[in-house]
């Protein structure tokens, strides 16, 4: 176990537990891989010209 | 740099930590996708402005942090949609039984000010030092660690002192409980 130390009043084991809950909650998505849209998109832009056009078809600055 | 297919591969391995940090900022698996979109164009239309050899994660993490604070502004009044939508993205829905402890989380997360979510994210959750999170935010490493650290006492403030009874230690207790059919 872990030395419990008061710091503001936080100790470490609620510091752990916030840790552990942002992770898994960011790692549920990074599991979920490249989407086929994004592998398809970076697939077809062959460079910057083409990247640009298509920023532009959909109303980006 | 010219868009090798080396780096078009390092850029398409980027992509589920931006979706991660999107829908982290965001709170809304579609806008995300649609800032990790955007971003992926932005980075490809300017490759020329790559340096190689730096940090590329970081690189496109600073896009798209620009894009959401931009976007951000814009449509902060039809925001409170969010609930709700972050677990539609969740192809692995959480179990039963922890899904209202991460639904807790979630929603404290997203009363932090922004400064601090991102900073917290980043350094937490996606694993950049602190120096690269403050490169990330066009910050100071202090303010970075100081805005870390002020989401942490929120967050704790928000899921462990006001929430004293549902986020004890009895949590474990509770989840199994909570597992047997409830909600």
């Amino acid at each position: 176990m872990k030395e419990v130390k008061k710091q503001g009043g936080l100790n470490s084991e609620i510091q752990s537990r916030i840790g552990h809950q942002l992770r898994a909650m960011y790692d549920d998505v990074v599991r979920q891989g490249v989407p086929d849209r994004f592998a398809d998109l970076i697939r077809k832009l062959d460079g910057p010209e083409a990247a640009a056009e298509i920023a532009k078809k959909d109303g980006g600055e | 740099m010219p868009l090798t297919n080396s780096l078009r591969d390092d850029i398409l391995a980027s992509v589920p930590s931006l979706r991660a940090f999107a829908i982290s900022l965001s709170g809304n698996g579609d806008r995300a996708d649609d800032l990790v979109q955007e971003t992926l164009l932005r980075a490809i239309a300017n490759i020329d402005s790559f340096q190689p050899g730096s940090n590329l994660p970081a690189w496109l993490f600073t896009i798209l942090r620009n894009l959401f604070r931009s976007d951000y502004r814009k449509r902060r009044r039809e925001v409170e949609d969010a609930e709700g939508n972050y677990a539609k993205t969740l192809k692995t829905q959480p179990a039963q039984n922890a899904h209202l402890e991460f639904e807790e989380f979630r929603a404290a997360l997203e009363k932090l000010p922004q400064d601090q979510r991102e900073a917290l994210i980043l350094v937490g959750a996606s694993g950049f030092s602190y120096e690269d999170a403050a490169a990330i935010c066009g910050c100071a490493v202090g303010t970075i660690k100081s805005r870390v650290n002020r989401a942490r006492s929120k967050l704790s403030a928000l899921l462990y002192v006001d929430g004293a009874e549902d986020f004890g230690p009895d949590d474990t207790v509770r989840a199994v409980i909570g597992g047997n059919g409830g909600r």
